[in-house]
């Protein structure tokens, strides 16, 4: 590795010391002045550290941030999604699982009984919105999507699932 | 008789409380502190009933979890030497500061009481040995462990401290020489002085090349980064690899009384110890003419406060120097001791000494 030849004050080092104290102790000040500001009520604004206290505090995503998964429905509630299997085709994390049924309107032929994303597995790459050809799945910007316990049950082991021929969005993620 | 016994088993017993307190409150400000520089938060989840305290419980927290866990010796190590070391290290750094002076002599209910535990007419002397004793501790650790790199961090450790020591002695003989005397007390007691009737006769005023090499060699008898040769945990590994529990605590411990005995020393030497610019025993005296009168306890008390925000202050800059700058190799930590530092040292004693001969 070709390093840069040192001058002579930085061989000195002492400068260079005093340089890095210089650097650090106004990070201090100025980082406390903010904390002290903040504790006092003075400025809520203005924050002493980039850090976010993770469960009683979020960081505030954009609004073009995509994450969770939604079905779309149609004007009478049913959903739009017709079971297609593009979705879960595109999906390279092979999260999406959907159980086929006939539809008793024979213009629209399948519909889905069952439609589950494994969010544990799902790597939200967003493939499965790109495949979709009727606009049934799209991403939310919804970034909860946590929990505090994980289960091995299989019936359960989808965050987003389809319940008696509706859209349903349940809030949890769970990790099987 | 026993007033007196009283009042000096009160002294030590403040002055030990004291500085245990501070070395506690030291882990605490270390963590925030480097936090605050970095732009993060630091310890902030122990809470005793909701309760917080910017994260101040963290220490109880960590000397509960030291105190449970498994005090382990290895198999083929000494036992009573492996126990020993690290009360070695630890007495050797608190038995330091008896010779500190924190305030003036007070009169009080008829009595002469000196701020200080013990006025000895060799008090500097006395702080070096203990300081070079505690040497022992690191030697004795990195023995009596059985394991390489534990014996190799205590040779790394006690080498380091050997040759720095020398630097902090030849540092110092500039202040004696000026100051005429090796008691603490008359030392802080004679940066009491104004120089041409202005400024006050620190000893970073007529030493300043002395007071910075004695930070340097200072830091570097504290163990501590940029020094941490002998203990460097995360790679190098060094003579407490084999502690565990509380018996690691207490060498955690002696690096934070340590720290505090450096600071309290470039206070006493080099920052007036006790003495706040224009204060004498009746109260101010500014150059301007001006004067503020003060009872005698108000003045005490205000110097012990002056003595006590100062160590503070040294604290709190050995700890941003310790989260400013990084490792040494140990080559160029010996070649800075010895060809650097000591020579430096060396020279500044000689132009102080040919001062001192030309102003007599």
């Amino acid at each position: 590795m070709n390093s840069r030849e040192l001058t002579f004050t930085e061989r000195l080092y002492i400068i260079e010391v005093f340089k890095g104290l210089w650097l650090t102790s106004r990070h201090f000040f100025s980082n406390m002045k903010r904390h002290l500001a903040r504790q006092l009520g003075l400025n809520r604004v203005e924050r002493g550290a980039v850090t976010f206290q993770y469960p009683e505090e979020r960081r505030p995503f954009s609004h073009r941030y995509r994450s969770r998964h939604r079905l779309t429905k149609r004007e009478d509630g049913s959903p739009r999604c017709v079971a297609c299997m593009m979705c879960e085709t595109a999906c390279p994390a092979h999260c999406i699982y959907i159980v086929a049924g006939e539809h008793p309107d024979p213009h629209i032929e399948k519909f889905p009984i069952r439609f589950d994303i494994d969010l544990g597995v799902c790597v939200f790459c967003g493939f499965c919105v790109e495949a979709c050809p009727e606009d049934a799945i799209r991403k939310t910007s919804c970034s909860k999507i946590l929990a505090y316990q994980s289960t091995n049950s299989p019936s359960s082991s989808s965050a987003i699932s389809l319940n008696k021929g509706r859209a349903n969005v349940d809030g949890i993620l769970i990790l099987s | 008789m026993m007033t007196s016994l009283t009042i000096e088993v009160g002294k030590v017993l403040l002055v030990l409380i004291g500085v245990l307190n501070l070395a506690a409150v030291l882990t605490w400000m270390e963590r925030k502190q480097s936090a605050v520089m970095q732009d993060r938060i630091g310890a902030n989840r122990a809470s005793i009933l909701g309760f917080r305290a910017f994260g101040l419980f963290q220490v109880l927290a960590d000397s509960i979890k030291m105190f449970a866990k498994e005090d382990f010796v290895p198999p083929m190590g000494n036992r009573f030497l492996h126990t020993l070391a690290p009360f070695v290290s630890a007495f050797f750094a608190l038995i330091g500061f008896a010779a500190i002076p924190f305030g003036n002599v007070i009169h009080l209910f008829g009595r002469d009481i000196t701020l200080q535990v013990i006025d000895l007419n060799v008090g500097i002397l006395y702080i070096f040995a203990a300081m070079s004793l505690g040497i022992y501790g690191v030697v004795l650790a990195g023995w009596s462990s059985n394991n390489n790199y534990a014996f190799l961090g205590g040779m790394r450790g006690s080498s380091q401290m050997f040759s720095y020591e020398i630097t902090i002695g030849a540092t110092i003989l500039g202040v004696l020489m000026i100051f005429e005397s090796m008691s603490l007390q008359t030392i802080v007691q004679a940066q009491g002085e104004l120089l041409w009737g202005v400024i006050p006769k620190w000893g970073v005023v007529v030493q300043p090349i002395g007071c910075l090499l004695f930070l340097v060699a200072g830091i570097a008898e504290t163990k501590r980064v940029p020094f941490d040769l002998p203990e460097g945990e995360s790679e190098i590994i060094g003579y407490f690899v084999e502690y565990s529990s509380m018996k690691f605590g207490l060498f955690m411990l002696t690096d934070f009384v340590e720290t505090i005995l450096i600071a309290a020393l470039v206070t006493t030497l080099f920052f007036g110890g006790w003495q706040i610019p224009y204060l004498t025993a009746d109260g101010f005296h500014f150059p301007g003419g001006f004067t503020l009168s003060l009872s005698e306890v108000a003045v005490c008390l205000l110097q012990v406060l002056s003595c006590c925000t100062k160590v503070f202050f040294f604290c709190w800059f050995l700890l941003l120097v310790r989260w400013t700058l990084p490792r040494f190799r140990y080559d160029q930590l010996m070649r800075l001791g010895w060809k650097m530092v000591f020579p430096m040292s060396i020279l500044n004693l000689l132009a102080t000494s040919l001062v001192i001969l030309l102003l007599q």
